[in-house]
C-alpha cells in the first residue's frame, strides 16, 4: 500500500517535472545565448495551449492539433523577437523584465479578447483518456505517461541537437562567447530568432500537454513563469543540464511536499497545527529550496563553466 | 510639482471630490513607496522583486495590533498606538531585510532578482496560512493608529502626513546620494571589483542599503495601511512588486524625483486607461514597453534630454 | 524643476477633468451599483452576473418607484484592493443609492467598511463570509445568497441520507475553502478518511495527480471537493482520467454550476454526470419567477443560467422592493430597510425570509448533474434536505 502510493507521486513528480523541463529549457536557451530575461515566456506556453485548443475543436483530433500548434507557436515566438525582444538584447535585466512584464500584459488581454475570459477544455480521444496497470495495484492515467514519454523525447533530442549538430555547436559557441561567433561570421540575428522559436516551441508544447489535463485559460502563464525560474536558477542559469536536473527536483519536492509533508508534521506537532502548517509549508517550499541552495552557491547547482 | 501635490488635494477635498483625495492619498503614498525601492534600485543598481513584502510588513504592523486590542490576545503588541505600530513597523522591516539582505546580496543578476522575489513570496504564503489574521481574505483594520496632534480619520490629515513625509523622504535620498555612502554605493554599481580593489566592504554597503529601503518601504505600509483600513496578502504578491519597480523605471531610476514622477504617471495612467475599457491592460502593457524601448531614462530623462541634450545623468 | 512642466501640465489637466466630470445627485433617478469580475479568468462569472441584472431591469421596465434606473457597473479584478478603490469611487465619486454584487469573500470584507459607513444599502449577489453573518452584522447590509457554511452543511445531510460512512475532501487553501470544508464536517457523521487543502491564489495548484492518488488509496466511499472557477473544470478532468467515477463518487459544493456544464460536456468529462452536489436553487426549480427567468435567460444568452446569475437577479428584484415600498423617496431610509426585511418580491428560489442577520433563511436541496432533452448538461433537485435553514452566525449578530 505504501510503497504502492510510493510510486505513484513518484511518477506524479517525474511528470511535473518533465513539463518544468520543457518550460525551462526555452527560457534557460535564451538567457544562456542571448543573455535575455523573458517574464513572457509563460505567455508563449498559454498561446500553445490556446493554439491547441481551438485546432483540437476544430480538426475534431488532439494529436493532429498539436503537430499543427507547435510550428504555430514557433511563429508567435519568431515574430515577437522580431518585433521586440530583439531590440533589448543590448540592454539590462531590469529593461528585460520591464518590457516583458508589458508583453505579459498585452498578450493576456489579447488572449481575452479573442478566445473570451473562460478557458477552453481540451477533449483528450478515447485511448488516452484512460489509465493503464504498470504494476499489479498500480493504475496510472496513460496521458500522464504520454507527457513522460513525449518530454523525455524532447530531451534527448535536445541534448542531440545540442552536443551534435552544426546548430548545437553555434548554440554552445554562442553562449560561451557571444562576440566571437559573430566575429566569425555567423549570421547572430538569425541564430538568436530561431533559438527564440525554438525555446517558443518548447513552451507551447508544455501548455499542449498541460491543457488537457487543467484547461487552457488566461492567466496560466503568469501562474507557471515564476515557478520556472525558481527551476532555472537552482540549475544555474544557462545551463541545460542545470535545468534538467532541477526541473525534476522541483517536481519531485513539489510533489511530495504535498503529498507526504502533513503525514510528516503529525509526528512532531498537533493534528491541527499540522493541517494548518503543511498546506503552507508545502506552498512555499519550492522557494525556501531556492533561497537555501542560492546561499550556499550563488550561481546554482550547475553553472555553466564559462560566462 | 511639490506645489501641485500640496494644493491640488486640498481644493478636491474642499470642492467635495473626496474620491480624488483618495487617489492622491495613494499615490503620494506609493511614491514613497518607489523612492525607498529606488535607493537599492537606482543608486545600488540591485534590482529588488519582492518589495512589496516590506509594504506588506508595515501595512500588518497597523492591522495585527489593532486586531490584538480590539479582539484581546497577544497583549505584547495589542496597542492603538500609533507609535507601536510604526515602531514594530520600522523594526519588522528592518529585522526582514537584514536576513534576507545577507542571503540575497550573495548573488547578483538575475539571481537576485529572482531570490528577493522568493522571499517575497514566502511571507505572501506566510501570511497567507495564520488564520487568525484574515489568511488569504485580509484584515480589516477598525480602528486607525493614534497619534498625538494629528487624526488620520480625517482625509485631509491623512493626505498631509504622507505629503510631508514624501517630502522627507525625497530629502533624505537627496542627502544620501550626495554623501560618501551614496557615492561609494553608485561607485559599487558601475564597477564593484574595483571597489573592493581599493578596500570598500561593498557588501557592506550594499546591505545597509537594502535594510535603509526596506524600512521606508515599510513605512509606506504603515501609511498604507492606515489608508485603506484593509490590508491583504494580495498587496504583498510578486505583480505588486514589479508595479512599484515599474514606476522607478517609468519615472527614470537616476533621477531624484523620477520615481514621485513614476508613481503619479503609473496612478494616472491606470485610472484614466481603466476609466474607458476593461481591456486597459493591452494599452498599459503596450505603453510599458514603449517606455522601456525609448525612452532610456524614463520620463523624467526624456524631459530633461530634449531640454539639455547630452547632460543625461546629472539630476 | 521647471523641466517638468509638461507633467505638471498633463497632472493638472486631469484635475481639472475631475472637477468637471464630478456629477450631482439626481434624486429623479435610482442609482445601483454593481461590483463583479469583469477582467481575468474569473470574468466568466462576472459577465453572468451581468446578463442576469440586465434581464432583470429589462423585466422591471428599467423603473423602480416610478423613477429610471442608473447601472453603473464597476470591475474588481479579482483582488480586494482593487474591489475596495471601485466600492469608493462608487460610493464617492458616483453617489450611488445602492451597492450591489461581490462575487468573493475577501473583496466584499474590504469593501464593506467604505459602502456602510457612507450610510448606503449594501446587497452581497454572492459572497456570504461568516462575519458579515455574525459579528459584523450591520442594518443596511442584505444577501441575496447564503452564508459559505450553509451549503456544505446540506453536503454533509445529503451524505448522510445516502448511507455515505468515510469521506474524502478536497478544497483549496484559503478562507471560503476552510469555510466549506467546516461545513461539511459540521453535518457529516461518518469518518472523514482524508484531507488536502491544496494551494491557492495567484499561482494555484492545478494539478491534483497527487491528491487523487491519495484520495484512492484511502479506500473512502466518496470525495468530497469544493473548487470554485477554473480550478473546478481542472479537477474534474482529472478526476475523470484518474478513472474514479465508480470507486470514489463526486460530492461537490460550487464547483459544478451552468458556467462550468456546457465546458465539461465540451471536454467530454462524462463522470460528472450523475454526481451529487448541493444549493438553494436550481434552474428546474418550480417557481414562476425562476421559469420566467429561467427561459428569458436561456432565450437571450443560450445557456442556463447560473446560480450567481440567479442571485443577482434577486438583488436587483430587492432593490426594487424597497424602493417601491417608498415610491421613490431615496431619503426613506428607514422605510427601505423594512421593506427589504420582508423579502417581499418574486424571488427566483421562491418564498424565503430574513433572518435577524439579513441572510436568507431557506430551502436547500440536493441535485443530481444530468443530460436535458435537448442534450445539454443541468442538474436537477432530488429533494429538500434542508428545510428553511439559518445560518449558524445569526446567533452572533447583535441585530
Amino acid at each position: 500500500m505504501e510503497t504502492s502510493i510510493l510510486f505513484i507521486q513518484l511518477l506524479n513528480g517525474l511528470q511535473l517535472g518533465i513539463l518544468l523541463f520543457l518550460l525551462s529549457a526555452g527560457l534557460t536557451l535564451t538567457f544562456g545565448i542571448m543573455d535575455f530575461v523573458n517574464l513572457a515566456h509563460g505567455a508563449l506556453y498559454m498561446l500553445g495551449a490556446f493554439f491547441c485548443a481551438t485546432l483540437t475543436l476544430y480538426t475534431g483530433s488532439f494529436l493532429l492539433a498539436v503537430i499543427l500548434a507547435i510550428p504555430l507557436t514557433a511563429l508567435a515566438g519568431f515574430i515577437l523577437e522580431k518585433l521586440v525582444v530583439q531590440h533589448l538584447y543590448q540592454r539590462d535585466h531590469l529593461d528585460h523584465v520591464l518590457a516583458t512584464f508589458g508583453l505579459i500584459l498585452c498578450i493576456d488581454t489579447i488572449v481575452h479578447s479573442i478566445w473570451g475570459p473562460e478557458g477552453i477544455a481540451i477533449p483528450l480521444p478515447e485511448f488516452l483518456n484512460s489509465q493503464v496497470e504498470l504494476l499489479p495495484g498500480i493504475v496510472f492515467p496513460t496521458f500522464r505517461l504520454l507527457i513522460i514519454a513525449i518530454g523525455l523525447a524532447a530531451a534527448a533530442g535536445l541534448y542531440v541537437m545540442v552536443n551534435h549538430t552544426r546548430v548545437g555547436m553555434l548554440i554552445r559557441a554562442g553562449a560561451s562567447n557571444r562576440t566571437m561567433v559573430g566575429a566569425l561570421g555567423i549570421d547572430i540575428s538569425t541564430l538568436f530568432s530561431g533559438v527564440f522559436a525554438l525555446g517558443a516551441a518548447l513552451a507551447g508544447l508544455a501548455g499542449m500537454l498541460i491543457a488537457p489535463i487543467t484547461e487552457a485559460s488566461i492567466g496560466m502563464g503568469s501562474d507557471i513563469i515564476i515557478t520556472t525560474f525558481v527551476v532555472i536558477i537552482i540549475g544555474g542559469v544557462g545551463s541545460m543540464k542545470g535545468a534538467f536536473l532541477a526541473a525534476l527536483l522541483i517536481g519531485l519536492i513539489d510533489t511530495f511536499g504535498r503529498s507526504f509533508l502533513d503525514d510528516l508534521f503529525k509526528l512532531i506537532m498537533s493534528g491541527e497545527a499540522a493541517e494548518t502548517a503543511a498546506p503552507a509549508v508545502s506552498a512555499m517550499l519550492i522557494y525556501i529550496l531556492m533561497a537555501v541552495i542560492l546561499a550556499f552557491r550563488p550561481q546554482g547547482l550547475f553553472p555553466p563553466l564559462t560566462r | 510639482m511639490v506645489l501641485l501635490l500640496a494644493v491640488v488635494p486640498y481644493v478636491l477635498y474642499v470642492t467635495g471630490n473626496t474620491f480624488w483625495l483618495d487617489i492622491f492619498t495613494r499615490l503620494v503614498i506609493l511614491a514613497i513607496a518607489a523612492c525607498g525601492l529606488n535607493l537599492i534600485l537606482g543608486l545600488g543598481g540591485l534590482v529588488s522583486f519582492g518589495h512589496a513584502a516590506y509594504i506588506g510588513i508595515g501595512a500588518y504592523a497597523v492591522g495585527i495590533p489593532v486586531y490584538h486590542e480590539t479582539y484581546g490576545g497577544m497583549d505584547a503588541i495589542a496597542s492603538y498606538n500609533g507609535f507601536v505600530h510604526l515602531g514594530l513597523a520600522l523594526l519588522c522591516c528592518a529585522i526582514f531585510a537584514f536576513i534576507t539582505g545577507v542571503i540575497s546580496l550573495r548573488t547578483r543578476g538575475v539571481n537576485f532578482i529572482m531570490i528577493t522575489m522568493a522571499f517575497g513570496q514566502m511571507m505572501f504564503y506566510a501570511i497567507v496560512s495564520i488564520e487568525t489574521y484574515g489568511g488569504d481574505d485580509g484584515l480589516t483594520i477598525d480602528l486607525r493608529s493614534e497619534l498625538p496632534f494629528i487624526n488620520l480619520d480625517s482625509p485631509l490629515s491623512l493626505y498631509g502626513l504622507c505629503y510631508i513625509s514624501l517630502l522627507v523622504v525625497v530629502f533624505l535620498t537627496y542627502r544620501i546620494r550626495n554623501s560618501r555612502f551614496g557615492i561609494t554605493l553608485q561607485g559599487a554599481k558601475s564597477n564593484e571589483e574595483r571597489m573592493n580593489a581599493i578596500g570598500v566592504n561593498c557588501y557592506k554597503y550594499q546591505l545597509t542599503a537594502f535594510v535603509m529601503s526596506g524600512v521606508i518601504c515599510g513605512y509606506a505600509g504603515f501609511l498604507l495601511g492606515n489608508f485603506t483600513t484593509f490590508i491583504s496578502p494580495e498587496m504583498m504578491d510578486w505583480t505588486r512588486s514589479g508595479e512599484i519597480m515599474f514606476m522607478v523605471i517609468l519615472g527614470g531610476a537616476a533621477m531624484l524625483w523620477g520615481p514621485v514622477i513614476g508613481a503619479v504617471l503609473f496612478i494616472v495612467l491606470e485610472f484614466v486607461l481603466s476609466e474607458y475599457t476593461v481591456y486597459w491592460h493591452l494599452p498599459f502593457g503596450l505603453m510599458l514597453i514603449f517606455a522601456v524601448l525609448f525612452l532610456r531614462d524614463g520620463v523624467t530623462g526624456a524631459i530633461h534630454g530634449l531640454s539639455s541634450s547630452g547632460a543625461r545623468h546629472q539630476s | 524643476m521647471n523641466k517638468l512642466r509638461t507633467a505638471v501640465t498633463v497632472a493638472a489637466a486631469i484635475g481639472s477633468m475631475a472637477i468637471g466630470s464630478q456629477t450631482l445627485h439626481a434624486a429623479d433617478q435610482v442609482k445601483i451599483g454593481f461590483i463583479t469580475t469583469l477582467t481575468t479568468g474569473a470574468a466568466s462569472i462576472g459577465k453572468d452576473q451581468e446578463n442576469a441584472v440586465n434581464l432583470a431591469l429589462e423585466h422591471i421596465d428599467n423603473k423602480m418607484g416610478g423613477k429610471p434606473v442608473e447601472l453603473i457597473m464597476a470591475d474588481d479584478g479579482f483582488k480586494p484592493e482593487v474591489g475596495k478603490q471601485a466600492t469608493d469611487k462608487l460610493v464617492k465619486q458616483d453617489d450611488v443609492d445602492f451597492v450591489a454584487g461581490y462575487i468573493w469573500s475577501h473583496v466584499l470584507l474590504a469593501s464593506r467598511k467604505s459602502v456602510l459607513d457612507a450610510g448606503k444599502f449594501l446587497i452581497s449577489a454572492n459572497a456570504g463570509p461568516s462575519p458579515v453573518a455574525g459579528k459584523l452584522c450591520h442594518e443596511n447590509f442584505f444577501s441575496t445568497s447564503w452564508q459559505n457554511d450553509q451549503t456544505p452543511m446540506a453536503m454533509g445531510e445529503t451524505l448522510n441520507k445516502k448511507g455515505v460512512k468515510s469521506l474524502y475532501v478536497m478544497a483549496p487553501n484559503y478562507a471560503a475553502g476552510k469555510d466549506m470544508v467546516a461545513g461539511v464536517e459540521r453535518t457529516f457523521k461518518g469518518e472523514i478518511v482524508g484531507k488536502d487543502l491544496t494551494k491557492w491564489g495567484k499561482d494555484a495548484q492545478l494539478d491534483f495527480s497527487a491528491e487523487l492518488a491519495k484520495a484512492k488509496a484511502s479506500g473512502a466511499e466518496g470525495i468530497f471537493v469544493f473548487y470554485p472557477g477554473k480550478a473546478a473544470g481542472a479537477f474534474i478532468k482529472q478526476y475523470e482520467q484518474a478513472g474514479l467515477k465508480d470507486s470514489l463518487p463526486l460530492y461537490t459544493v460550487f464547483t459544478i454550476d451552468s458556467l462550468s456544464l456546457p465546458k465539461l460536456k465540451e471536454g467530454g468529462m462524462k463522470s460528472v454526470l450523475g454526481s451529487s452536489m448541493t444549493q438553494f436553487w436550481s434552474p428546474d426549480l418550480d417557481v414562476p419567477a425562476n421559469k420566467k427567468f429561467v427561459a428569458d435567460f436561456r432565450e437571450k444568452h443560450g445557456t442556463y443560467p447560473s446560480f450567481y446569475a440567479a442571485q443577482a437577479y434577486d438583488s436587483i428584484m430587492l432593490i426594487k422592493s424597497a424602493v417601491d415600498a417608498v415610491d421613490g423617496n431615496l431619503d426613506d431610509m428607514d422605510a427601505m430597510r423594512a421593506a427589504m426585511k420582508k423579502a417581499d418580491f418574486p424571488s427566483v428560489r421562491g418564498e424565503f425570509s430574513y433572518g435577524n442577520n439579513h441572510m436568507p433563511i431557506q430551502n436547500f436541496y440536493s441535485r443530481t448533474v444530468v443530460e436535458d432533452a435537448d442534450g445539454n448538461w443541468t442538474t436537477e433537485i432530488d429533494q429538500v434536505v434542508l428545510e428553511n435553514h439559518q445560518d449558524v452566525y445569526a446567533a452572533d449578530c447583535s441585530l
